[in-house]
Parts: structure tokens; C-alpha cells; sequence
């Protein structure tokens, strides 16, 4: 009997594991699968759980539920990865699995203890928020239920962060909550962030930008943050910039999962160096590495994996047959942006092209615009939690093409 | 005088050298005079090390990076290059624009 063991039972991690419990003969296979937690969480929802427009049972489900009877789910901590010897070991009755074929799908997560006073100045989840765990999530809808107003900084540590429009989504949204409540008159709204304007690519930062701007969301840029000071409510950047605020919301920096780094396999955020086409190791070759834990140049994005998932089961199924890796991934990343009052905008990019006006995926059709607000966008991005849990996760195909198109874009 | 140095040297749209194997020490002194720096021996530091990133890797160091690897702190980066220690190093190395990242 071989073994292919999966690590992280989350978007990716279940999404591999249904697909290649369809495609190896269990006679000859076992798929096992570890995750420390019991829970799966649909983390585009913490984005709504703040204003109160999702509750918490809307994001969450056991991660059981999708999991193939085939496959072996084991609820543990994984305490170090060790590929010279192809085993990995688990803190929960020190078991250790050896396996022929591993799977890297631990995904990323903040680390706030990495920024001073940020995690131990006092304020943290008492005027400090993040939304990008559930409990944050969910702490903030609490503090924001009550909150009169004030002075509302975004900030954004560092970059790479998982869902890089979320921040944008969150201030957009922020500004419809304070709206329909009356307050908007009394709450700034400031978005400090490291890059040098809106968002990483130039046409969407420039189209952002002007939202911004419309919606009286001030940008502060180019904001590499030092540190927070609670005693005076400021946060503070390396250039000397000082920021006060009575509420902070934070994304923190984001880093792989710490097993990574303590097994000696990832880069100075411990995401593991990885082809960015064939999403093999770039160091063992029965080792792939899949969504946010990749250090790859691609969005760490749901939407993502799932782009993903097809070139990692044919490459696999190649390598153990011993021919060529032939599939390549394409970068392709397709996000919808929440804008705030119903309105969603649609950016779909890939590793060469940035994200373009025009129709998605019917060129000329739609029905949803790229670059540009519309409703439907709105209720596509609403729509992507019953694909996530009814399609995604049960391995059924999504109404979406994989690769990238061109198809109609507007250059 | 030494604007003179980087006559012949090619640069892209916002002023990284498209070669890095053109640079010279004394070219570093004169793009860092551009950006209104002089270059000490910590700044040689940094430079030097994201040089040698380069060659290893193919892309500048981030930020993190080079404070990881160097005894330089980040708040000493911004201190030696204002503004984005990231780019301008890279910039004043020799080395291509780092690619953002997404
Ligand atoms: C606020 C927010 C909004 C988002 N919005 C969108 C959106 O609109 N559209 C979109 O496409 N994407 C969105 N995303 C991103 C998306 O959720 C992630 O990119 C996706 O879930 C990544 O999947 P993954 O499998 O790589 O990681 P995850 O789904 O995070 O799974 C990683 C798993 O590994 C487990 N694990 C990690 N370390 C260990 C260990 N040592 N031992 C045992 N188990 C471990 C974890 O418990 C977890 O279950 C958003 C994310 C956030 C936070």
C-alpha cells in the first residue's frame, strides 16, 4: 500500500483529497488527510461577519462533511515535516506517517506578535481589530454594534496578504454600514497601506483609487508600519508618519504556517518555494504545494486553488507514471470586489495580464463585468458561498473555465 | 562628474539598470547621488548583500529579507534609504525593479 498524505484540510486541502480519492485505486492507495482543526471555515465570509450581514453559522461547517469516506482524516497538530526521509510527524499520540506523495495545503495565517504593540500594547480586540480570523471577525461585529464613531484607520502590515482586495472590500462596506446607520457624517475613514496607491496592479489601483476618493476614503500610502502605540492611539510608520486613531483595523502580517519554517522548507515567511507553473517543490519532487502556502507570484485566493486543483491531479498522476509534468499553471486569479450599496466589481488576472475591462466569462456577455460596478457582480460574489460549500468543496466543476482568457477583454 | 558615469548605462522607464552586470561601485555612488544619498559603509552593507541575492536568486531582496540575513534593522533601512529602502537599494545596486507583489 502507498500512501498520499495531505497537510490542511482547507480549501485546497479538501479539494485534492475528493479529487484524488476519485482518480487512485484504493486497492493499491491511501489518502490521508491532517488538519488541527475540526472546523472549516469559508474565510470570504469574515469579511461580512463584522457588519453583521453574515452571522456566524454561515461560515462554518465541519470539516468532516466533506472529506471522502475513503480518505483518512486525522485531527492532529503537525509537528514537523521531515521530506529526506519522506515522514511527517504529528504531535497527537507522537504519530509518525511516512508517505510517498505529500501535499503542502497549510495555508497562511497572521501573525500580529510580528508588529510592536500591536498583539501586547493593550488595545488588541479592545479598539484593535483584525477580521481575517473568525474571532476577530466576530469580535469586531460586537465592538462595532456599539461604536459611535470616530477616526477609523485601515492598515495593512505587509505585504503578501491572503485576499489582497479584502482590505478595499472591508472600507467600502465600512462606508455603506456607517451609512445606512446614520453615523457616516461622524467616521473617518483612513486606509493606510504599504503600496505605493490602491492596489498592486496599475489599472485596477487607478480605478480604486477613484473610488476611494468618491467615497471620501482617505488614502495614505507608501505606510510601512513600525509600530502601535495604545497609550496614544497612534500607529506609526518607519518614515516617521504618525497616525491616530480610535479604532484600528488590522491585517496583520500574514505568514505560512509555522511548521513550515520549524521543518527548514520555506522562504523568510515561511511559504514553501515552489514551481509557480507545475506547483511542484522546487526542491523534492513527490512534494506539491498548493494555495496560500506556495510562495508562488499568484493571488492567495479561493478563487485560486480552484484554478489550481486540475494542474496539481494531472501532474501528479503523471509523476507516479513517470512521464512529464506537463500542466501548467497560469496564475489565473478572478476575484470579486465588493463595493459597497449592492454593488460588486469583477477583476480577472493572470501571471502576464493584469486585470481588464470587459465580460466574464461570455465575451461581449457577461453576465458579469470586469472593472466595473454592477449588481450582478454583487450578487456573483454572494453567490460564491453556495459554490463554495455545494460545489467547490464536493469536487463538482464550477461554471467557470480554468485557464485564463483573453476572450472578451478590452486591451 | 558623475552624471558623466551614467551616460552610457541603460536604464528602464523609472530608472533601474536593465543589466546588472554594467554596475560598478562608482555607478552606485552616482545613481545614489541622484536620490540625494552618500553612501556609508552601512549603506555598502545592504547593497552588497542585495547584490549577492541577486546573483543567487534573480530578484532583489524584500525588506525582510535583508534584516534577517544583515545587521541591519529596518528602521536603519528607512534611515539610509528614505522613502522605499526596497527600491531605492535595488535601484543604487544596479538591480532590475523588484516585482511587487500581489
Ligand atoms: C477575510 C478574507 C476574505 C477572503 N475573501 C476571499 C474571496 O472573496 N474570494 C476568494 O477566492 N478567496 C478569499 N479569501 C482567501 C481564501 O479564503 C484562501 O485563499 C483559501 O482559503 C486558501 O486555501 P488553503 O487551503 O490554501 O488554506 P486554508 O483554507 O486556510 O487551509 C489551511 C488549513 O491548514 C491547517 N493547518 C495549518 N497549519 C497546521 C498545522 N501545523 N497542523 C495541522 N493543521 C494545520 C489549518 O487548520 C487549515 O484548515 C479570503 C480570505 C480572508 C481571510
Amino acid at each position: 500500500m502507498k500512501t498520499l498524505l495531505i497537510l490542511g484540510a482547507g480549501t485546497a486541502g479538501t479539494m485534492i483529497a475528493k479529487k484524488m480519492s476519485q482518480k487512485l485505486d484504493s486497492q493499491q492507495w491511501r489518502i490521508i488527510v491532517v488538519d488541527r482543526n475540526e472546523q472549516h471555515y469559508y474565510q470570504p465570509g469574515f469579511l461580512f461577519l463584522p457588519f453583521g450581514s453574515y452571522k456566524p453559522q454561515d461560515v462554518v461547517q465541519p470539516k468532516r462533511r466533506y472529506i471522502p469516506n475513503r480518505v483518512e482524516f486525522i485531527l492532529s497538530d503537525i509537528e514537523r515535516i521531515e521530506p529526506e526521509a519522506n515522514r511527517v510527524l504529528l504531535t497527537e499520540n507522537k504519530r509518525a506517517i511516512s508517505y510517498d506523495y505529500l501535499v503542502i495545503a497549510t495555508g497562511c495565517d497572521i501573525r500580529p506578535e510580528e508588529t510592536e504593540g500591536l498583539l501586547d500594547g493593550g488595545g488588541w480586540r479592545n479598539n484593535i481589530f483584525d477580521f481575517y480570523t473568525y474571532e476577530g471577525a466576530v469580535a469586531l461585529s460586537h465592538f462595532l454594534e456599539k461604536w459611535p464613531g470616530g477616526r477609523l484607520v485601515l492598515n495593512v502590515a505587509e505585504m503578501p496578504i491572503k485576499c489582497p482586495v479584502a482590505p478595499l472590500e472591508f472600507l467600502f462596506l465600512a462606508d455603506e454600514f456607517f451609512t445606512r446607520r446614520g453615523i457616516r457624517n461622524k467616521v473617518e475613514l483612513i486606509y493606510a497601506t504599504p503600496l505605493s496607491g490602491a492596489f498592486t496592479k496599475p489599472k485596477s489601483a487607478a480605478l480604486l483609487g477613484g473610488l476611494l476618493e468618491k467615497k471620501h476614503i482617505h488614502l495614505e500610502p507608501d505606510f510601512a508600519i513600525s509600530d502601535v502605540d495604545s497609550s496614544a492611539n497612534a500607529i506609526h510608520s518607519y518614515d516617521g508618519r504618525e497616525l491616530p486613531f480610535d479604532l484600528l483595523i488590522t491585517i496583520p502580517v500574514n505568514g505560512g504556517a509555522k511548521v513550515i519554517g520549524q521543518s527548514g522548507m520555506g522562504n523568510d515567511l515561511d511559504f514553501v518555494p515552489t514551481d509557480k507553473f507545475t506547483l511542484q517543490s522546487k526542491k523534492w519532487p513527490n512534494i506539491w504545494v498548493m494555495g496560500d502556502a506556495a510562495d508562488i507570484p499568484a493571488s492567495k485566493a479561493g478563487a485560486v486553488v480552484h484554478f489550481q486543483l486540475e494542474v496539481v491531479v494531472e501532474n501528479i498522476l503523471a509523476h507516479m507514471a513517470g512521464r512529464e509534468l506537463h500542466a501548467k499553471f497560469d496564475g489565473h486569479a478572478s476575484c470579486y470586489i465588493e463595493t459597497g450599496f449592492n454593488k460588486a466589481l469583477l477583476i480577472d488576472f493572470n501571471y502576464d495580464t493584469e486585470p481588464l475591462p470587459g465580460h466574464y466569462p461570455i465575451p461581449g456577455i457577461g453576465p458579469f463585468s470586469l472593472l466595473s460596478e454592477s449588481v450582478i457582480n454583487h450578487w456573483g460574489k454572494l453567490g460564491f458561498r453556495f459554490m463554495y460549500w455545494n460545489l467547490m468543496m464536493r469536487g463538482l466543476p464550477m461554471p467557470v473555465p480554468d485557464k485564463f482568457s483573453m476572450a472578451g477583454k478590452q486591451a | 562628474m558623475s552624471e558623466d558615469i551614467l551616460a552610457n548605462i541603460a536604464f528602464d522607464a523609472d530608472g533601474f539598470m536593465t543589466d546588472a552586470n554594467a554596475w560598478t561601485p562608482e555607478i552606485a555612488h552616482a545613481l545614489a547621488a541622484r536620490e540625494g544619498i552618500e553612501l556609508t559603509e552601512r549603506h555598502w552593507v545592504v547593497l552588497n548583500y542585495a547584490r549577492a541575492e541577486f546573483k543567487a536568486k534573480g530578484e532583489a531582496p524584500t525588506l525582510r529579507n535583508i534584516t534577517k540575513n544583515t545587521d541591519v534593522s529596518t528602521k536603519e533601512l528607512y534611515a539610509l534609504f528614505p522613502g522605499g529602502p526596497g527600491k531605492l537599494a535595488a535601484k543604487i545596486a544596479g538591480l532590475k525593479k523588484p516585482t511587487g507583489c500581489i
